[in-house]
């Protein structure tokens, strides 16, 4: 296969000096300022930071959700305003309607976008076999783990097949155990379906589990993100020397041992 | 990764003692849930039958059963049910035929309801049977300003029941409903009306129940047919068994009210107590 053939590769992201900063109580805060950044299609970048440094608002512009202030977000080389057919959002809850079953929830947003119900229902049923959900169609969202109703959140999104999934800690709110049988889903995920994935995390692990690359954004806006690569072969093993090796040199940039 | 599957339905021969047991427990039910009440009747009769009870106050109850079954015999019990029936239902199915749209309108737009919701609370504060007068000066003594009052009563929990339901939407469901490109009409249809259907039946059974309150009092003022007619006009000619029938009957009415609601709510509200 041609890595470089542009039609297999879409959902490239670029981002060209973009700004964002909110209004506070009164005073102004510059949360990002000036980024740049390319992501290659069908590659996977997580996002690291201490608490409140803008992940999510970088994240939220991505999807369309914020308006930045300056600078643009482009999708396959075109500037892209607001939400667009080519993204699809993961959020930290799952965000599922309570009154649909799992089916019709992961059908949701076909459905929302026009396909027929019964076509939506059919590709649907795809996804919720491939996160492991088969059986579960007519289950409501009450009857679910946090877990599972995270996995009906991913199918959902892949249903539509985005070009560009954009996750911010998906798994964040999950037990630890769930946490890394998540993990090893999402990684596979990535890998079936060819999608471009910008993944919010605090975990620095997940980050390097699953990414290819890692951008640190500092808390200080004038402090220019840094770009890690993670060149570790995959799929990943978290107790392989380097994993542990590279884990420990990205702690240390945080301050942390 | 293997998830845990649903338990399989286990089939068991049937056994006849297993079906006495069964029978038995569903006895057991009925006698902790209606026994109290079967107790307080066969008191009731006893009592008023003994003498224990002024009998001319409170007629023992195969009296009162007679009363009921002449009434309706006759049908003229009958054409008060209708009649009540009519002003009730007509009442309160305009206040939901406006109520709920208005709401579901005003909720979602924060300078509307801004603005309107003063007057709401204000209007919801006055008394409707205290303006019963001011309807009556203006629609005279008849059908109108019956069911008008109604109508009025009932629109208000309605009304402030769909708004509280579209306020208290989740936010974060129509974001995500939005990053997959809703319009407006589509997140209202299909995010922000379900999301407020319980709420709505919060105010629909308020509602109900005022419905029948204002009913019976605006029948007692000025009124020749209905229940609350009834239960006066029985009082005034000493029938007391009629009055206690037209009674048991507003009763039932209330109770069957209720009870269609609740069905009803269940039926679209599965997702809410799916256990
Ligand atoms: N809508 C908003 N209005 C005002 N300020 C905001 C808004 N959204 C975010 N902020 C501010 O922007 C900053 C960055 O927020 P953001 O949610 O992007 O942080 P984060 O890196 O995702 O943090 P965390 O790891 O805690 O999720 C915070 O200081 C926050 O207060
Ligand atoms: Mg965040």
């Amino acid at each position: 296969m041609s890595v470089a053939d542009p039609i297999l590769r879409r959902g490239e992201v670029t981002i060209r000096d973009l700004s964002k900063s909110f209004t506070l109580n009164g005073r102004r805060l510059n949360v990002l300022r000036g980024i740049d950044l390319a992501v290659g299609g069908g590659s996977s970048l997580a996002i690291v930071g201490p608490s409140g440094c803008g992940k999510t608002t970088l994240l939220r512009v991505l999807a369309g959700l914020e308006e930045p202030d300056a600078g643009e977000v482009l999708v396959d080389g075109s500037p892209v305003h607001g939400i667009g057919h080519q993204r699809a959002v993961i959020f930290q809850e799952p965000r599922l309607l309570p009154w649909l079953t799992v089916l019709d929830n992961v059908a949701f947003g076909l459905e929302v976008r026009g396909t027929p119900r019964r076509d939506a229902r059919e590709k649907a049923l795809r996804y919720i076999r491939l996160v492991g959900l088969a059986g579960f169609e007519t289950a409501f969202p009450r009857q679910l783990s946090g877990g599972m109703a995270q996995r009906v959140g991913i199918a959902r999104a892949l249903t539509v097949q985005p070009e560009i999934l954009l996750l911010d800690e998906p798994l964040g709110a999950l037990d630890a155990m769930t946490k890394l049988t998540m993990q090893e889903e999402l990684a596979r995920i990535w890998q079936e379906e060819s999608v471009t994935m910008v993944l919010v995390t605090h975990d620095l692990e997940e980050a390097i589990f699953l990414a290819d690359r890692v951008l640190v954004l500092s808390k200080d806006s004038a402090i220019p993100p840094r770009l890690i690569d993670i060149d570790l072969p995959r799929p990943r093993d978290r107790s392989a020397p380097a994993f542990v090796e590279l884990r420990k040199t990205l702690m240390a940039g945080f301050g942390l041992h | 990764m293997t998830l845990q599957s649903l338990d399989p339905v286990v089939f068991r021969p049937i056994s006849w003692a297993a079906l006495l047991q069964a029978g038995r427990t569903t006895a057991r039910a009925a006698l902790s849930r209606y026994g109290l009440l079967a107790a307080f009747l066969v008191f009731w009769e006893g009592a008023s039958s003994l003498g224990w009870l002024n009998a001319t106050v409170f007629p023992p109850l195969h009296l009162i059963v007679a009363a009921l079954w002449d009434g309706l015999a006759s049908g003229a019990l009958v054409d008060d049910i209708a009649i009540s029936l009519q002003r009730a239902g007509l009442a309160y199915a305009a206040a939901i035929v406006l109520g709920i749209p208005l709401g579901l309108f005003m909720g979602q737009i924060r300078a509307v309801e801004q603005a309107l919701d003063p007057i709401l609370q204000f209007f919801r504060q006055t008394s409707a049977l205290a303006l019963y007068p001011v309807f009556i000066l203006l629609m005279g003594l008849g059908e109108a300003s019956k069911v008008f009052v109604i109508f009025w009563a009932t629109l208000f929990p309605i009304l402030l029941a769909t708004i509280g339901g579209v306020k208290e939407v989740d936010r974060k469901l129509v974001e995500m409903a939005r990053t997959y490109g809703a319009t407006r009409a589509t997140v209202f249809l299909r995010v922000i009306l379900p999301a407020s259907v319980p709420q709505i039946f919060v105010g629909l059974r308020l509602s109900a129940t005022t419905a029948l309150l204002l009913l019976i009092a605006a029948e007692m003022i000025g009124a020749n047919k209905g229940l609350g007619f009834q239960v006066m006009n029985a009082q005034y000619n000493f029938q007391i068994p009629l009055m206690f029938a037209a009674i048991f009957l507003l009763a039932l009415l209330g109770l069957g009210a209720n009870y269609a609601l609740v069905t009803l709510q269940r039926r679209l509200c599965r997702w809410a107590d799916a256990a």
